[in-house]
């Protein structure tokens, strides 16, 4: 167990969740013994400090492996390297290595809302059902204090009791993914991930839910790791911006930085290619040429490389190292590429 | 005037029968397409926009019908009324696909997954147009390298899933192109892509539309869509078009309360942390269970009791209409 170091309290922020080279592969296997031919690299050595009461948002295209890196701080899926320090009230620990039941108490401060709102709640449950399980879980086990409980969260997304007693295939997409958040939040965790939690709903429903998640936060005291490919969301919605491309960090920074003074050149072109709910915005356009490139086989060097306009020789080679080029003042900016030194 | 139209959509009705329930999905719709044009019709799921572009391709469902309104394609100097031909007739199996193509929302989908992307492409002109297998091969793979497709002779030969999903996308539009149709009804093209593939396949199709000038209908419920690639908007919310008019209009001056609602409610890039969310409330009604007069009047914030009508489409400038009763509030 490691105990708060210096290191560990920066610009008075603490952290709440220390990444550390953290690599998830996925085995590919092959044949009739089925021997492991390669491996799908979707998180390929990330490090990546959370502080608390931040926002901090993940941004990507499909495949870029924001998801697996969400599962993975949560131990959903098994990693192959690296550490997740989580600052247990001053004493950092790595859940990687935590066994079955420290994990299980280890996930009452973290949570997840699913992007599928659909798919995340057991059809055969009533709501009540579904809900009173993490509270079983963690030691409510009278059923009266678990209704009240839920009952008062549920009035809190702006839902009423009465939906207790149905289920899920009685609600619409917005409200589900309301109960999606109601379910993170009664057993008051410290961390919630967000994965794509507002993608699947209408254009008319995202606002409800985001002013929801917003109102939480500032009650009580959340850190939300917002995973998304929305990049008008995260403008309005996060404190600092990881971009991913091909299971690495290649920009961070705050948000106005990022949006203000994007320097990596797939964040330039990610935000081109944005297109903008306003006729007046001026931009100037970058079209990439062809696709992501397959995480099974990524290319050697910069995983950008085949795709970015400003490629060298050295690019090709060698990978580019996340480097912080703002060391003047406290406003960290990490990038990874080799045009910036 | 009327020589710029190609499509005009005259008070259509389509209904959709479910359960002995009938879902008015299309109540009432007038739009016209021009030449060179690109439309874009926005809206909720369930709104009745891709109901609308079916209706038009005449590629709707079972259990359901155009009931009534007209649907009218200009073809040279004639008039042809889509909605009288026979589904499967010859005619409409003429003109479905060579004068007026579809390029569909989830490509995996809508592509043969048995039957190579090649096979499928040659196929629509070996249909339209009377060349032997070895020219409509050619012509095939002309049109896909044109959409950009590297090593288009090889791909020819390879089957959807060894394709990626902005590759399939560009398969899709490449079968549509190559009959070149005067009319390309796009619905929800790209919602399945990320934004740097959805930003190379609107380049395609706006250096399609200009070198061929043909006319776009392009649905999706994004409004940023619509800025970027809209000469005309029309915004549709339960089975009706609430506002159109031209893009600037619809921006600049939008009336009706939905329109200003939907505005509010999403977060628009380069406006950072400050602006003001507003969620518009309440759900979307089911469509069996819908409100009596305006579709809006539960959710809008200026509705009184004459909303429990149906209000009429009003002028109010030119080419900009609003069905709305109370549109100057709006405006003040």
């Amino acid at each position: 167990m490691l105990e708060l170091q210096e290191g560990f309290k920066m610009n008075n922020k603490e952290i709440l969740l220390s990444i550390k080279d953290l690599k998830t592969y996925f085995p590919i296997k092959k044949g009739v013994i089925k021997r492991t031919v390669g491996a799908v690299k979707a998180v390929d050595g990330i490090n990546l400090d959370i502080y608390k009461g931040e926002t901090i948002a993940l941004v990507g295209e499909s495949g870029c492996g924001k998801t697996t890196l969400g599962k993975a701080i949560l131990n959903l899926v098994k990693s192959t390297n690296g550490e997740v320090l989580y600052n247990f009230d001053g004493k950092f620990q790595d859940i990687l290595k935590l066994n079955q039941e420290e994990m299980k108490m280890a996930r009452s401060k973290m949570q997840i809302i699913f992007q599928d709102p659909y798919s995340s709640l057991n059809p055969a449950f009533t709501i009540f059902g579904s809900l009173r399980e993490s509270l079983s879980t963690y030691g409510i086990k009278s059923k009266q204090t678990q209704r009240k409980i839920i009952s008062d969260l549920l009035c809190e997304v702006n839902l009423s009791e009465e939906a207790l007693n149905r289920y899920p295939n009685e609600f619409s997409g917005g409200q589900r993914q309301r109960i999606g958040i109601a379910r993170a939040l009664l057993i008051n965790p410290e961390l919630i991930v967000c994965d794509e939690a507002v993608s699947a709903l209408d254009v008319s429903i995202q606002a409800q839910v985001l002013k929801l998640l917003e109102k939480f936060k500032q009650e009580r005291n959340l850190t939300y790791l917002f995973i998304t490919h929305n990049l008008s969301v995260v403008e309005y919605f996060s404190d600092r911006v990881a971009v991913m491309y091909l299971g690495r960090i290649v920009e961070l920074c705050k948000t106005e930085e990022l949006f203000s003074n994007p320097l990596h050149p797939y964040t330039k072109a990610l935000l081109s290619a944005i297109p903008v709910a306003d006729i007046d915005y001026k931009k100037n356009q970058i079209i990439l040429k062809g696709d992501v490139p397959s995480p099974v086989n990524p290319p050697s060097g910069c995983p950008f490389h085949t795709r970015c306009q400003y490629v060298t020789e050295q690019c090709k080679k060698v990978v580019p190292k996340l480097i912080n080029i703002n060391k003047d003042n406290d406003e960290q900016h990490w990038v990874s590429c080799h045009l910036y030194k | 005037m009327e020589q710029d139209l190609v499509i005009k959509v005259d008070n259509l009705k389509t209904y959709f029968y479910n359960n002995n329930k009938c879902n008015k999905a299309v109540n009432g719709v007038s739009f016209e397409i021009r030449k060179g044009k690109t439309l874009c019709v926005v809206g909720e799921s369930g709104c009745g926009k891709s109901a609308t572009a079916s209706s038009i391709m005449q590629l709707l469902p079972e259990l359901s019908r155009i009931e009534e309104g007209s649907i009218q394609y200009f073809k040279d100097d004639k008039i042809i009324e889509l909605q009288e031909l026979e589904k499967n007739g010859k005619e409409m199996r003429k003109i479905r696909g060579k004068e007026i193509a579809m390029i569909f929302q989830e490509p995996m989908t809508a592509l043969n997954p048995v039957l190579k992307v090649g096979y499928q492409i040659s196929e629509s002109l070996r249909v339209h147009y009377k060349i032997s297998k070895k020219e409509a091969k050619k012509k095939a793979i002309e049109v896909l390298s044109n959409m950009g497709i590297a090593l288009a002779d090889q791909r020819y030969n390879e089957y959807p899933h060894q394709y990626s999903g902005g590759m399939r996308q560009r398969a899709m539009i490449a079968m549509a192109m190559c009959c070149s149709p005067q009319v390309l009804i796009a619905d929800e093209p790209t919602t399945a892509l990320d934004v740097t593939i959805q930003a190379q396949i609107f380049q395609l199709m706006k250096d399609l539309q200009n070198q061929q000038g043909m006319a776009i209908m392009m649905i999706t419920h994004d409004m940023a869509v619509v800025s970027e690639l809209a000469d005309d908007v029309a915004v549709m919310y339960m089975g009706n078009i609430v506002e159109s008019g031209t893009k600037e209009e619809i921006f600049r001056n939008p009336v009706h309360p939905y329109t200003v609602a939907l505005m509010n409610s999403i977060p628009v890039l380069g406006r950072g942390k400050t602006q003001n969310l507003q969620p518009i409330k309440g759900n979307t009604p089911s469509p069996y269970n819908r409100p009596k007069g305006c579709q809006f009047e539960p959710r809008c914030k200026y509705a009184t009791d004459e909303c429990k009508k149906m209000p009429e489409e009003i002028l109010i400038a030119k080419g900009h209409k609003v069905r709305c009763w109370n549109y100057k509030k709006v405006l003040k």
